[in-house]
């Protein structure tokens, strides 16, 4: 039996962090241009559509749910802030986006907090009905908008403040709020209680379903936020842009140690993943890699954080017991 | 038996097991004389399941000797522990629910036929006949799902008799057997004895252990603290081994100060629960609750803090009319629930303690939108000091903590919300006697502070320790209301039991 020394366990539960050091050496010996403030930013830039959907799913999973509906649900809130962009104009299309996809959040949480129906089950179906919704919507058609220069609407995907660009600024600040409300709210507390022990929770005076429902809103207003980020970068958008993003997202926050049981996580931790996943894409690619690669890479790297994390919580590294 | 053997079944020497912080055994020794049950006690933390944990192969000491007859051995696995003849009665049953009884006494050594096909025939010829060894009036096609709890416990005693066992550890066994289902139990332990098996005896009952066992042996704080002749001794002094003080086990005879009705119910109904249901509890007093699992006392307590509701009835507190229709409701009219199983209901065993207690009030404990850390210290602070909760942080998780001090934790969640009305539920279930015995009293002490405390328990002794007054129900109903001076332990077990008080008399 492989036991981890005195202090490896401490040093294991950072074991993301420890990855995250790792690769970044790695990555920095293998290519001259992966050390560049400029790469750096592109990479922050990249990651901040699955970074802002990673945070609202954290909170969900930390409630002890799933969602996987967040990837068709973003199809679904680009194409319709971009078809309507040019239809009723940005300050109306944005509003009406963001209420849309609030709805879709609101079905989520009624079916899975109300009705108390399994989440995996719930966001699975979610899933695919949205992406048949979008399709339905757009007739098939990819959308775009006519006057992609002279629209204000641009600032959110391609504008920038202070020389950083926007989807920085939104997902650092969004995440700072966020792990505030985590850690120091009422709100994030309950979240907490109700992923780790529902039963309790509600014997505590907790309102379990409501805290779940909102869990799903949240989930909602990111991928809103996260919609205005690529509708506005692309300046158009595929009925299907938002395929596989679910997986990326949940990728990001298992990297970042939140426990799929509940009650467990942290907020700037999947900051930490989705920065990892980021800087291995961007790794690989510089380094000349085809980009399916990263599929491969991304899939070993979660298995062996997973793995260094249960061998921390478990004392050793292999274990025919809990 | 005849022959006296020598040499011991099994002995353990000085074992040592460190995890990190604790050391959870302190040079520990043990033997088991072939045809002997040596009960092994202690409090929840002593170092029992750690103990036993090392016995099973599933814990490597990190010092010290096991040897089963006088040779010294090394197990890793647990398989490898049975292949030495010594097997583990898990407290929590490890059976899979979905297979057939059969399937489970030879989990893992199914008998085969060729190209790996199970051996139907053989398995469930062998199971049958092990079964019919226990007396078990069910036969091992079964599955395991549809047994009884105790007859679950069969198949795991059964499971245990695959082998040849030299050495059958019994972990809290009768937990959550009734006592003709214990009668049973016995009656295969002292078979086992008979055959020559040691047997080592986990429990927290003293009745039990002074019935079955043949000598007992003493853990504390990880470490040996004897070894008693169960003959030549007593449960006083095997408790003041146990916890290091005497046991005040008596009741103070203060008649309580009473203050006015705070909680009546009348006429509460919740079909096929319980029907017509009345009873009152005053500001200063205990109301005991008395009857078999299954009485319907833990749903009454769950409709009055708002998790069913009635079909009908009135509750009223203080005198008004009150719809109770959430535990928020329950808990703004004062009215407070320890629930029955602390681990599933009561507690985020991942959430520190302090969490834990201020959990209920978290949302108004905040200096504006954040929660008030300062705040919740300080109610920390105030119920550890009043309950006495050990525990070495605020920060650590309850999940670590024993079941005494994780029942002082519910109990002080619910205390920091200043409750008219306390429910306890089971308040010591799974709880060592020293812890208990605390319990008790605070209890006691809760009730002349002025608390209106409702106590629901299975154990007659429990209730007639704290209760001023006791109520005895069966199924559904209110048989009889005793007051604490009027009430004997006959005229009690008749009224869970159905029988009416004038054909008893």
């Amino acid at each position: 039996m492989t036991r981890l020394k005195a202090g490896g366990p401490a040093i294991a539960k950072q074991g993301i962090l420890v990855a995250f050091i790792v690769f970044m050496i790695a990555f920095s010996l293998m290519s001259d241009r992966f050390l560049s403030l400029d790469n750096f930013m592109s990479v922050f830039r990249q990651a901040a559509i699955i970074g802002v959907m990673a945070l609202g799913v954290t909170i969900v999973v930390i409630g002890g749910n799933l969602d996987l509906s967040v990837g068709s649900m973003l199809s679904f809130a680009t194409v319709l802030v971009v078809d309507l962009h040019d239809k009723i104009g940005p300050e109306l299309a944005i509003p009406v986006m963001v209420l849309a996809t609030l709805c879709l959040g609101a079905i989520n949480g009624f079916l899975i907090g109300i009705l108390r129906l399994n989440s995996l089950i719930v966001t699975l179906g979610m899933l695919s009905a949205i992406q048949g919704l979008v399709l339905i919507y757009s007739g098939g058609q990819n959308v775009d908008i006519a006057d992609q220069s002279g629209t204000w609407f641009a600032i959110f995907g391609r504008g920038a403040m202070f020389g950083i660009a926007t989807p920085i600024i939104i997902f650092g600040t969004m995440a700072l709020v966020f792990h505030i409300i985590m850690t120091t709210m009422p709100f994030g507390r309950k979240v907490y209680a109700v992923g780790g022990n529902p039963t309790a929770s509600v014997f505590s005076g907790i309102p379990r379903s409501r805290v779940v429902f909102t869990t799903y809103l949240i989930s909602a207003l990111c991928v809103a936020v996260a919609a205005m980020i690529l509708g506005s970068r692309v300046m158009g958008s595929q009925n299907n842009v938002g395929q596989g993003y679910e997986l990326q997202v949940l990728a990001a926050v298992i990297l970042g140690g939140t426990s799929l049981l509940g009650g467990a996580g942290s907020i700037l931790k999947t900051v930490l993943g989705v920065l990892m996943l980021a800087f291995i894409q961007n790794g690989l690619i510089l380094m000349g890699q085809p980009y399916y690669t990263q599929w491969l890479v991304t899939w070993v790297v979660i298995i062996v954080a997973v793995w260094l994390d249960v061998a921390a919580k478990r004392g050793r590294l292999f274990s025919p017991i809990a | 038996m005849t022959d006296t053997p020598q040499q011991p079944a099994l002995r353990l020497q000085g074992i040592v097991k460190t995890f990190p912080g604790v050391r959870a055994l302190d040079g520990v020794d043990f033997e088991v004389m072939p045809g002997e049950v040596h009960a092994l006690l202690g409090e929840n933390g002593a170092g029992k399941s750690t103990l036993m944990k090392v016995l099973a192969g599933m814990y490597q000491p990190d010092e010290g000797q096991i040897m089963i007859a006088e040779r010294p051995v090394r197990m890793t696995t647990p398989i490898e522990a049975k292949a030495q003849g010594v097997v583990l009665i898990h407290q929590e049953l490890s059976l899979v629910p979905e297979m057939s009884a059969a399937e489970n006494i030879y989990l893992g050594e199914l008998p085969l036929k060729s190209l790996g096909r199970v051996d139907w025939t053989t398995l469930f010829d062998r199971s049958n006949a092990i079964l019919k060894r226990l007396n078990c009036k069910f036969r091992g096609e079964v599955t395991v799902a549809n047994l009884s709890i105790a007859n679950q416990q069969m198949v795991e005693i059964a499971r245990a008799l695959t082998v040849d066992a030299r050495v059958v550890v019994f972990d809290e066994p009768t937990a959550s057997l009734t006592d003709s289902e214990k009668v049973v139990l016995f009656d295969i332990i002292n078979d086992l004895k008979a055959r020559g098996v040691g047997i080592v005896y986990i429990s927290h009952r003293m009745d039990e252990i002074f019935t079955l066992s043949d000598r007992i042996t003493v853990l504390r704080d990880g470490a040996y603290r004897g070894t008693l002749t169960t003959a030549d001794t007593n449960e006083d002094e095997v408790t003041r081994l146990m916890i290091g003080r005497s046991l005040d086990l008596s009741r103070d005879v203060n008649p309580p100060k009473l203050g006015d009705t705070v909680l009546e119910v009348r006429g509460l109904s919740c079909a096929p629960l319980f029907e017509n249901v009345s009873f009152a509890v005053r500001a200063g007093e205990v109301l005991g609750f008395y009857g078999l699992v299954g009485a319907g006392r833990t749903e009454i307590a769950e409709t009055l803090f708002g998790l069913r509701s009635p079909d009908s009835g009135e509750i009223l507190v203080d005198g008004a009319p009150v719809q109770i229709s959430s535990p928020q409701s329950a808990i703004s009219l004062g009215i407070s629930l320890v629930p029955e199983n602390r681990k599933e209901q009561g507690l985020v065993l991942q959430m520190s303690c302090r969490d834990n207690i201020t959990l209920p009030q978290v949302q108004d404990l905040t200096s504006g939108p954040f929660v008030s850390s300062g705040a919740e210290m300080e109610i920390y602070e105030q119920y550890r000091e009043k309950l006495e909760i050990k525990s070495p942080s605020w920060r650590q998780t309850v999940g670590v903590l024993s079941g005494g001090n994780q029942q002082k934790i519910v109990i002080g969640k619910w205390l920091s919300m200043k409750p008219r009305v306390l429910i306890v539920d089971e308040p010591t279930r799974g709880i060592d006697v020293g812890s208990k015995s605390e319990i008790h009293n605070l209890l006691r002490e809760l009730a002349a502070q002025g608390y209106a405390v409702i106590v629901i328990s299975s154990e007659m002794p429990e209730v007639l320790r704290v209760s001023d007054r006791i109520v005895a129900m069966y199924h559904g109903r209110i048989m009889r209301e005793f007051s604490a001076d009027d009430v004997t332990e006959d005229s009690l077990v008749q009224a869970i039991s159905g029988i009416r008080a004038e054909n008893a008399a």
